[in-house]
Formats: structure tokens, C-alpha cells, sequence
């Protein structure tokens, strides 16, 4: 029990006085802060989940459930072998030959869209639901493949050319936004909790208590967030890339510059929100209420074009929505900066404007 | 480099700090020499946490004067905050870190002290050092704390309700640690409401109350300036007992009664108890309790104020 005393304690003054100047690097207080920042985030397993593995996720399940598919085959019916044949011409049908009992059964239950049965004087009834789409589209393939098979001769020529181009399907689209989204969440979350953990458990006050410059503390978070970010973007872009072949047609380096401005204005307002709460359930709070509008309206999983043009002037200004426009442009569309120069100047506002009202209300105990 | 001893290592004058219509700190003089460990002893909401943290530089007094190490927070923060170990009443420290990524990370703010190795073989942290600070009991996390406020060899050491919350094993180790930084030659200022941890760590004490110094003194001189040497309580058991021939006894002070039971100042035990024991024959009222102690600073307290630290 007093092993305390047993021990002659090596003097602290002795200690200290052996102890030479030379500082370095790690030993500095902004790469203590900054790891400090990473340990804290890499320990917590919720937090990894939701910014480096819930992305790849949505993005898997969205990408899979909206993926193209082949151009469809409509199952149809027909009653005599002459029709079956005229009507195999047709190559996005699918004819089968049946007895008229069994055809119409097969209506019945849905297998086929469509029976087409010969009538009097080599005409044809087609037998079908004119409220299914489905049955609509196989009425016109059938009837153009008989009339062909007939000897029509369509008097004006017509030629298809398919546009199924990677870059305009709907994952193409989702990615930017899942990762705008991403950008922002991670940012938020990741300065607003801490911070405002900080604050409660009081250490704030006490590392303002200590000789720490305080603007190395705000820094530490900007460093330890572009630090993540990298492995963030890093995985979502590459997922996109290699899963479902996202293109990414912009300058790389330009989107680069795009997630860290997108990553700092988002950090901004994540130190503006966090600047003055005392408690996580306020914090979340006004995190939920900034965040969940621009969720909606900023056009992550649909175009914010949708929402009414009085509107608009608004929608864009949001941070949210200049960050995934310009992902977009520069990705999809391979726009450079310039083109993306209201974007920029959006992300830059937010970036000053927050951070300055951010240092002036920003609360250290 | 470190001042000599007997300068003033803290002075304190007029100090006023109001939190809304509340006095917190009430027109305080004080006075800490290089060398010594003062205390600040109070109950809750005597204004002992706002005064250490005026001192600390985290709280701005509304008006008074604030001499640190011979310096001013006006002018000297910085300087100050390198020379100061600071230990505040109820930090948490970061708890995904491991008790050496804690302390290396306090250390570096600082442009002088020991490794901190060193400073955890100090508060004997050693085989806890790559735990996480989440695991620690409590007495280990204030062993911590108090690490982290040794981390720049501090000329003066604040350290505000160093065991509170504490079982008395842990209590016990920290006091340990403690005495021996006054070894060190260190100056320490301690708040506390403890009346024992007081006795035993303070070279001299404030008792405080209501944002005032009610008195100061050494732990001896303040039990001594009561003039009561025992404290001596009984009860009766419910039986009615007529309380005011017991201050006329030999060697008693004074008499109050306290839920249910009775508490004597007593100047000379040896004579208060034969003459206490003897009224009550007379009075025909049965003894059920009986329990006499040394004066304390609690006693102290207790006689200035009519209240115990304790009491909420």
C-alpha cells in the first residue's frame, strides 16, 4: 500500500533537468493534436462504418437496383405455326406455340403479353390488356413483324442508333452526389461531435489551460479530416470505378482541388455549428437541421432541377448542391475549374463566412 | 532559474467575481509563498473552484488583482501558462487514448519538462501506460490528470479537488504523491472540502464560505484559535433531556443540538465527561451513544459557521 513512499520517487526536478532541448517533429503540438484527432476517429468503429463502408454500400445496393438492364424480350403467344414464324422475325419477342385453350391461360395468368390468333380471310386478332404497357408494345412489334412478313413496305426509312453510354446511366449520376454527401457528413460529424465532446468532458477548458496556441487545435481537425479524406474519396471513387465503371473524364487533380474546398466549407459550418453547443443532443440537433434539408433538395439521388424555379436561385447557393455540381461536371462531364467557377465561389463563401462567424462565437469551455 | 523561498509565489487582492445575481468570489485577499502548500478549504459553493480558476487564467474576475509567479494574465499569459500545472476539477480526459499518447500529447505544449516516461513512473502509471485511459479506475485517471499537470515541471501547482470522488485507498496514494511534490520544493495550491486532506497536505489553510476567507491560518493554528481541544457527541435514545445545565460543566464550551443528538466543545475532556455522565444520572436520561474526538478543521468550520462542510 505505501509502495509510494518506498520508493525514493525520482525527482522531478532531477528528471527535468537532464532533460535536453531538441524538439522533434512528432513532438510538435500540431502533429500531437492531429494524431490525437486520428487515434480518436480510427478507435471509434460506428464512425468508420459510417464514413468509409455505409457509402460503398448505398452506392452498391443504389447501383444494383437502378442498373440497366438488357433491352427486354416480351413473351407472346401465338395459335397457328404460319403466325409463330412471321412473328420470330421480330427479335424482341419471344413467341411461343400454343393450343388457344392453353394461350389463354397463359394470358391469364400473365406469362404472355399478348396471343395472336388467325381469323377469317388471313387476318389477325391480337388478344391482350391494353392497360398493360406491356401488352401495348407487343401489339405494335406484332403487328409490324406480320405486316413486314406480309409484304409491307415502309414508305419513309428509318435506322435506329442505341445511345447506352457509361457516364449517363444512374449510377454515373449517384456517385458524385453519394460522395458530395459523403464530403459533408464526414466533415460535420467529424468536427461537430468531437468538438462538442470536448467541450462537455471539459477538456477544452483544460487544454486551454495549458500553453496549447488554440487556432492548433482548430487545425488539427482540418489536417486529420484531409487526411481521411484521401482514404474516403479514395475508396468511393475506386469502388465506383472498378464495380461499375464510373467514369471520371475531369482533370484528376481538379477533383482533388473540388473534394478538399467541398471538405474545408463543410468543416467550416461543422465548427459553426459546434462553435457555441454544450450538449451532443444540441449538436445533433442543429446538425440534423442544417444537414437533412440539403440532403433533399441538393440533388444527391435526383437532379435539383426538380424542385420549382423560384427555388433555385436558393438550391444552388446551398453547399451541398455547388459541391455535387461541380463533382459532376468535372466527373461526367469533364469540365475544368473554370467551368465550375460559380461552384468554387459558393464553396469559398461558405468556407470564409462560417469560419469567421465560427471564430468569433466559438466557445473554449 | 526557480524564485527563493518566502517570496510570494500568489497574491490575491480584492478579488470580486459575480455570476449573475450570485457572489461568487466576495472581496478576497490572499497570499501564496513560494514553497508552500495552501489550501483552500470550503464546502460546496464557497467560491473555492471560481477562485483557482481566476488564478488559472480560465476565469476574468470583474475586478481585483491578480499577481501569478510575480506576473499578470493581462500581460503574460503565455509565459505563465508554461510555468503553471494545472488539474481542474472534473476534466475527462480523451478515453481512446492510451495514458502515454495523453501524456505526449500535453507535454508537447510545453517547451520544458521531462519525458514522459518519466512523468508516468512518477504517478506510477507505468503498467498502464498503453492502456486506454477509458480503463482506468478512478484513482488512476486523477493520478493522469495530475501527470498532465506535471508535464512542464510547473513552478505552481493548482490542483482543485484532487481526491474528490475518490475510495480512501486511492485517496491515500494521491496524498502520497502529493507530499512528496512538496518535497520538491513545489508550490501547490490545493481546494478542497475535505477537512483531513487539508490537516494533513496544507502547510497553511483558508476555510472559506460565501466567496470570503473566514479564516486562515496552519491546520494547528486554526483548530487552536477555536479554543476547544474535543469535540464530544451523544445521544440520548429519544429520551428528553434538558440541555442547558450541560453548559455550565467543567471544561465545556458550548452545547448544540444536532438531529437528535448533542454535541459539546469541550476544552478539557477529562473533566467534561465524569460531570456529563453525571448530569445525565441526574436527569435520569440513559446514554445510547457516546463518541468524543480531537478537534478538526471540520470543527473549525463547524464553529465559525454553524454548518458543516458537508452539508449541501
Amino acid at each position: 500500500m505505501s509502495d509510494l513512499t518506498a520508493t525514493p520517487g525520482i525527482g522531478l526536478r532531477e528528471a527535468a533537468a537532464k532533460q535536453p532541448g531538441g524538439a522533434q517533429l512528432a513532438d510538435h503540438a500540431l502533429v500531437q493534436l492531429t494524431l490525437v484527432r486520428l487515434r480518436e476517429f480510427l478507435r471509434e468503429p460506428e464512425a468508420l462504418f459510417w464514413v468509409f463502408v455505409f457509402p460503398l454500400i448505398l452506392a452498391a445496393g443504389l447501383g444494383l437496383a437502378f442498373r440497366n438492364r438488357p433491352p427486354e424480350v416480351l413473351k407472346i403467344a401465338a395459335v397457328s405455326p404460319q403466325l409463330a414464324d412471321s412473328l420470330r422475325r421480330e427479335k424482341l419477342l419471344d413467341v411461343q406455340q400454343l393450343s388457344p385453350a392453353a394461350a389463354e391461360d397463359a394470358l391469364r395468368t400473365g406469362k404472355v403479353a399478348l396471343i395472336a390468333v388467325p381469323s377469317e380471310g388471313g387476318a389477325v386478332l391480337y388478344q391482350y390488356d391494353n392497360t398493360n404497357p406491356e401488352g401495348r408494345t407487343a401489339r405494335m412489334l406484332a403487328d409490324g413483324a406480320v405486316q413486314r412478313a406480309a409484304g409491307r413496305v415502309d414508305p419513309v426509312a428509318s435506322r435506329d442508333r442505341l445511345l447506352q453510354e457509361k457516364g449517363s446511366r444512374y449510377i454515373d449520376f449517384l456517385v458524385p452526389g453519394l460522395l458530395g454527401m459523403n464530403l459533408m457528413g464526414s466533415a460535420i460529424w467529424g468536427m461537430g461531435f468531437a468538438i462538442v465532446d470536448a467541450r462537455r468532458k471539459k477538456l477544452m477548458k483544460r487544454l486551454v489551460a495549458t500553453p496549447m496556441p488554440r487556432h492548433y487545435y482548430l487545425l488539427s481537425f482540418l489536417l486529420s479530416r484531409l487526411m481521411l479524406l484521401v482514404i474516403e474519396v479514395g475508396m468511393l471513387l475506386g469502388f465506383a470505378t472498378i464495380a461499375f465503371g464510373v467514369p471520371l473524364r475531369g482533370s484528376f487533380v481538379d477533383l482533388i482541388v473540388l473534394c478538399v474546398l467541398g471538405s474545408l466549407a463543410f468543416c467550416s459550418l461543422g465548427l459553426l455549428i459546434a462553435s457555441r453547443a454544450q450538449t451532443i443532443e444540441a449538436a445533433s440537433g442543429l446538425m440534423n437541421v442544417t444537414m437533412m434539408p440539403m440532403w433533399v433538395v441538393s440533388g444527391v439521388f435526383f437532379s435539383s432541377q426538380r424542385f420549382p424555379d423560384v427555388l433555385q436561385p436558393f438550391i444552388k447557393a446551398l453547399p451541398l448542391t455547388a459541391v455535387i455540381d461541380a463533382l459532376r461536371a468535372n466527373m461526367l462531364q469533364g469540365g475544368n475549374l473554370a467551368q465550375v467557377a460559380p461552384q468554387v465561389g459558393v464553396l469559398g463563401a461558405w468556407l470564409v463566412v462560417c469560419f469567421v462567424l465560427a471564430l468569433k462565437l466559438f466557445r473554449w469551455r | 532559474m526557480r524564485p527563493a523561498a518566502n517570496q510570494t509565489a500568489l497574491r490575491l487582492e480584492h478579488l470580486r467575481k459575480t455570476y449573475k445575481d450570485v457572489v461568487a468570489v466576495d472581496s478576497l485577499d490572499l497570499e501564496v509563498r513560494t514553497g508552500e502548500c495552501f489550501g483552500l478549504l470550503g464546502p460546496n459553493g464557497a467560491g473555492k473552484t471560481t477562485t483557482i480558476e481566476i488564478c488559472e487564467g480560465l476565469t476574468t474576475p470583474d475586478s481585483g488583482e491578480v499577481e501569478v509567479l510575480g506576473l499578470g494574465w493581462n500581460r503574460h499569459a503565455n509565459e505563465l501558462r508554461q510555468r503553471l500545472g494545472i488539474q481542474l476539477q472534473e476534466t475527462q480526459l480523451a478515453e481512446k487514448l492510451t495514458v502515454i499518447e495523453t501524456i505526449r500529447l500535453f507535454r508537447s505544449f510545453f517547451g520544458r519538462g521531462p519525458e514522459p516516461a518519466e512523468v508516468i513512473a512518477l504517478v506510477q502509471l507505468e503498467e498502464k501506460q498503453k492502456s486506454r485511459v477509458g480503463q482506468l479506475s478512478g484513482g488512476q485517471k486523477q493520478r493522469l490528470a495530475l501527470a498532465c499537470a506535471l508535464v512542464g515541471d510547473p513552478d505552481l501547482l493548482f490542483l482543485d479537488e484532487p481526491t474528490t470522488g475518490l475510495d480512501p485507498q486511492a485517496r491515500r496514494q494521491l496524498w502520497e504523491l502529493i507530499e512528496q511534490f512538496k518535497l520538491d520544493g513545489r508550490t501547490i495550491l490545493l481546494t478542497t472540502h475535505y477537512m483531513d486532506e487539508a490537516e494533513r497536505l496544507c502547510d497553511r489553510v483558508a476555510i472559506m464560505d460565501h466567496g470570503k476567507v473566514i479564516s486562515l491560518g496552519t491546520p494547528r493554528e486554526l483548530i487552536a484559535s477555536i479554543g476547544v481541544e474535543h469535540m464530544v457527541e451523544f445521544s440520548s435514545g429519544g429520551h428528553k433531556l434538558d440541555a442547558a445545565p450541560l453548559r455550565h460543566l467543567d471544561g465545556v464550551r458550548d452545547v448544540t443540538r444536532e438531529n437528535g443528538s448533542v454535541r459539546m466543545q469541550v476544552t478539557e475532556l477529562h473533566r467534561a465527561v465524569p460531570a456529563l455522565l453525571e448530569e445525565l444520572d441526574r436527569q435520569r436520561v440513559p446514554l445510547t451513544e457516546l463518541r468524543t474526538h480531537s478537534a478538526t478543521l471540520e470543527d473549525v468550520f463547524v464553529v465559525l459557521t454553524g454548518r458543516h462542510l458537508r452539508d449541501e
